[in-house]
Order: C-alpha cells, then structure tokens, then sequence
C-alpha cells in the first residue's frame, strides 16, 4: 500500500468506518510508515481539539430576542 | 391530524414529539427545540457568515421560518437536520448579500489540490493546546478555520465539529456522501496542516 492509498481511506479510518478486509493493510502500512502515523495521530488530534473548544458562544441576550420574536409571531398566528 | 411517518426501523426520536405539540399549538414545546438547538445553530451560521451580527439574524429567522413551516416537515428527517438546511440557507443568503458579485455557493466544485498531500510532517507536542491561553488558542482555531474554502469549512463544522453524520451532513447541504466525504477529508488535513505551524515539537523540546 502507499501513502496515497493509505490518504484516501484516512477519513473511514477516523470515522472507524473502514472495511475489515482493508484493516489490516492500513495496519501494516502504518507499521513502516512513520509519516502515514504523524498525519494519522495529528489530523485525529485536530478534530478533537476543535471539538472540545467552543470558538463562538452565544452572544448575549440572542436568546431572550428570539424568545420575545418567538411569542410575537405566534399571537399573530398560533390562534 | 397529521400522520408523523417514521421509518419502520427506527425509534421516534423525542424531537418528533415536541414538534408534534408545537404544530398543535404548544409554544413551550417549540421553545424546547429552540433551548436544545440555539447555540449550534449560532456557531454553524457564524462559522458561514463570519460576521456576528449576520449569525445572530440567522438564528433568529432560521427559527422563525422553521415555526411557520413546521407543517412542512416530515418525520423521516431529523428536526435538527431539517432545522441545520434552513440555517444554512439563511447564512449562504445572508453571505451573498454582503459579498455582492461575488460567488457564494456551498456546492461549487473546488478544485484545489492545496492540502490533498501532507507537508508538515513533524510530530506534535503531547499536549498542544496547553501551549497556548484559552483566549489565544480560540484565536488560533477560528483564524485557521476561517481560511478554508466555504464550501469545506461548512462541511467540518456539521461533521466534526456539531457531530452530524457524513449523511445527515450531505442531506443538510444538499450533497451526495462522497461528495462530503472528500471534502471532509481535504478540510481536516487543511486544519492538520495549518495547525502544525503552532502545535508541532520544536527542536530543544526534547525527546524524539
Ligand atoms: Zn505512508
């Protein structure tokens, strides 16, 4: 297997979506490739650290707006 | 009544039934839904956008076009799903109309093979994040993300980032799955790449 073989089924590999069969050659390749290894461990670090941080909370007040728009269309409406 | 069709496998989710009472007139329920979903719908319309105030109009009419339409939407979707495409197209109309002339669109086919092969192939510190501030690294994240092409960042945002599946993301956008898919794929290693400038070992860290 090369390093673009191994690339393209990098996503299923994150996603533990690849195939059994393919499994072990992904395995494999990874045993003698130690750059396939940095971009596997690094790109499954990336996710994770943009999935534990919150980079946009919501602003202030944006929920009691929406409550009060919320109300306002449904006295027009709802009855 | 409305007859809520579920597919014959799958359990109704709670949302189904929260939208049921709202549809009957129960705006409690609606402002259930909106509590459960208004800080995701916020972040992806702000990661589309880039502008605040853009974003919060997103969520709120996104909101308010899901409450007038709620008649519209079948159970064989997820509300959220349903609830992601509406917000979605709000912020791409809302992206348009600040970049006027210029070409918004989430499917125009990217063909960049910018990040497809990785570069920067030093191993990161064991712990990056401890690296940097809170306030710093959220910098960090939000410049190196808003650097990607539209069309992929809005696909790592559901994905990886609200935890849509690869098909709840392509139903949300309208795209086949292998179309998400390698442009999932061409995001993270874009990000990876990106974020090796700042997390990568340096030399006198020790270790190797
Ligand atoms: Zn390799």
């Amino acid at each position: 297997m090369t390093c673009s073989e191994f690339l393209a089924e990098l996503g299923d590999l994150l996603d533990d979506r690849v195939a059994t069969s393919l499994r072990s050659d992904l395995e494999m390749h990874l045993k003698g490739c130690e750059h396939c290894v940095i971009t596997l461990n690094t790109t499954r670090k990336t996710i994770e650290i943009y999935r534990r941080h919150e980079i946009y909370e919501l602003p202030e007040g944006l929920r009691e707006r929406l409550h009060a728009a919320i109300l306002a269309k449904c006295k027009k409406g709802c009855e | 009544m409305s007859a809520i069709q579920t597919t014959r496998s799958e359990e109704v989710h709670p949302d189904v039934l929260l939208v049921e009472r709202a549809r009957g007139g129960d705006v409690e329920a609606f402002e259930q839904l909106v509590k459960q979903y208004d800080r995701r719908i916020f972040r992806i319309a702000q990661h589309i956008t880039q502008n605040r105030e853009d974003a919060e109009d997103v969520v709120q009419d996104a909101f308010l076009k899901a409450y007038e339409k709620l008649e519209q939407f079948q159970g064989n979707s997820k509300f959220y799903t349903w609830l992601v495409r509406i917000a979605v197209n709000e912020s791409l109309m809302r992206l348009r109309k600040r970049r006027t002339g210029r070409m918004v669109s989430i499917d125009e086919d990217i063909e960049t093979e910018e990040g497809s092969m990785p570069r920067d192939l030093a191993e990161w510190r064991p712990d990056p994040e401890m690296m940097y501030g809170q306030s710093e690294l959220a910098e960090i994240l939000r410049k190196t993300v808003q650097g990607l092409p539209p069309g992929f960042r809005v696909v790592f945002v559901l994905r990886d980032v609200e935890g849509l599946s690869t098909e709840e993301t392509a139903e949300a956008l309208g795209l086949s799955v292998p179309a998400v898919k390698s442009r999932l794929l061409r995001a993270r290693l874009q990000l990876r790449e990106r974020l090796s400038r700042y997390f990568r070992k340096k030399d006198g860290d020790g270790g190797k």
